[in-house]
């Protein structure tokens, strides 16, 4: 397949990703979002590590290249995983305070 | 005539389309229709379960590009983990279509239109790029997703990431412990 249509296609859920994040002010909704960015990203990196792959193998037919991409979306999932244990914890925080997930509370953040 | 000629290539060209493309083909529409559905539904539940969709579908993904040990992560991590947690938070908040906060249109009109700019900026990006041209990602065969590989890659080459990740995931758990703590 094409690398182009993969690059299409993360583009189209980062895309959606971006307007998710733009138009939603349910604190949870715009936190998925960026989980679906994140997994856009992920599935270009893997892309790109069987291009890279494809390209090694033509030089070298035992050759491993593009193992790193793969073990960076490994750690991308690692660290996602982090962030939403404590972004939930701030947004569970967020509610017991507000008595909503509306973002445009933490506007009073300001002063 | 060349009306025909034309209709007999497209069928052609159909005919040749094989399982791997109609899948590809599939799992992209899927995973895009299921990506605005998690937008547009004012059910913050449905939104959860419309968003594990997509995570499954981009799991499909990954088996097609042979990366078996990602989307068998992705499933558990993810579809597994991660969004139960964002089910049990919206749940425990008992969250539903009438207590979604509403935006006003031209709010999200301007959300859209700024989207929909970064989405056409970026396609005439990757249209131009000539050094893009004719290369392509290795489908159902290659050998450097599997578990193996990626094992040995991780415990010789990239230890050291792997370990620090531990201490960045105690440090999570400790910071979500002290956020949620009530006091």
């Amino acid at each position: 397949m094409p690398i182009q249509y993969y690059i299409y296609f993360s583009l189209a859920l980062f895309s959606i990703g971006i307007i998710g994040v733009l138009t939603r002010r349910n604190a949870i909704i715009v936190f998925m979002c960026i989980e679906l960015m994140l997994n856009a990203v992920n599935l270009l990196l893997v892309a790109f590590s069987k291009m890279h792959h494809a390209a090694a193998l033509t030089s070298n037919a035992a050759s491993t290249a593009g193992v790193e991409g793969q073990l960076f979306v490994f750690f991308i999932m690692v660290v996602a995983a982090a962030e939403v244990s404590v972004g939930l914890a701030i947004i569970v925080m967020l509610y017991r305070n507000t008595h909503s997930v509306d973002i445009n509370f933490l506007n009073r953040l300001k002063n | 005539m060349q009306q025909e000629y034309n209709y007999l290539q497209g069928y052609n060209t159909i005919k040749q389309m094989d399982t791997l493309q109609i899948l590809f083909f599939f799992l992209s529409a899927l995973a895009i229709f299921s990506a605005i559905m998690v937008l547009v539904s004012k059910n913050p539940v449905h939104s959860v379960l419309w968003l594990i969709v997509v995570f499954f579908a981009i799991s499909g993904h990954y088996i097609l590009l042979n990366a078996q040990f990602l989307a068998i992560v992705n499933l558990i991590v993810y579809a597994g983990a991660i969004m139960v947690l964002f089910l049990f938070v919206i749940m425990l908040m008992n969250l539903n279509a009438d207590t979604e906060p509403r935006k006003n249109w031209w709010m999200k009109l301007a959300g859209v239109v700024s989207g929909g700019c970064f989405l056409m900026v970026m396609i005439s990006l990757v249209r131009q790029a000539t050094e893009l041209s004719g290369k392509a990602a290795l489908m159902k065969t290659g050998d450097i997703g599997l578990i193996k590989n990626l094992g040995k890659a991780l415990f010789s080459d990239f230890v050291v990431p792997f370990e620090i990740s531990s201490v960045l995931f105690l440090s999570a758990m400790v910071g979500a412990v002290v956020i949620g703590k009530k006091d």
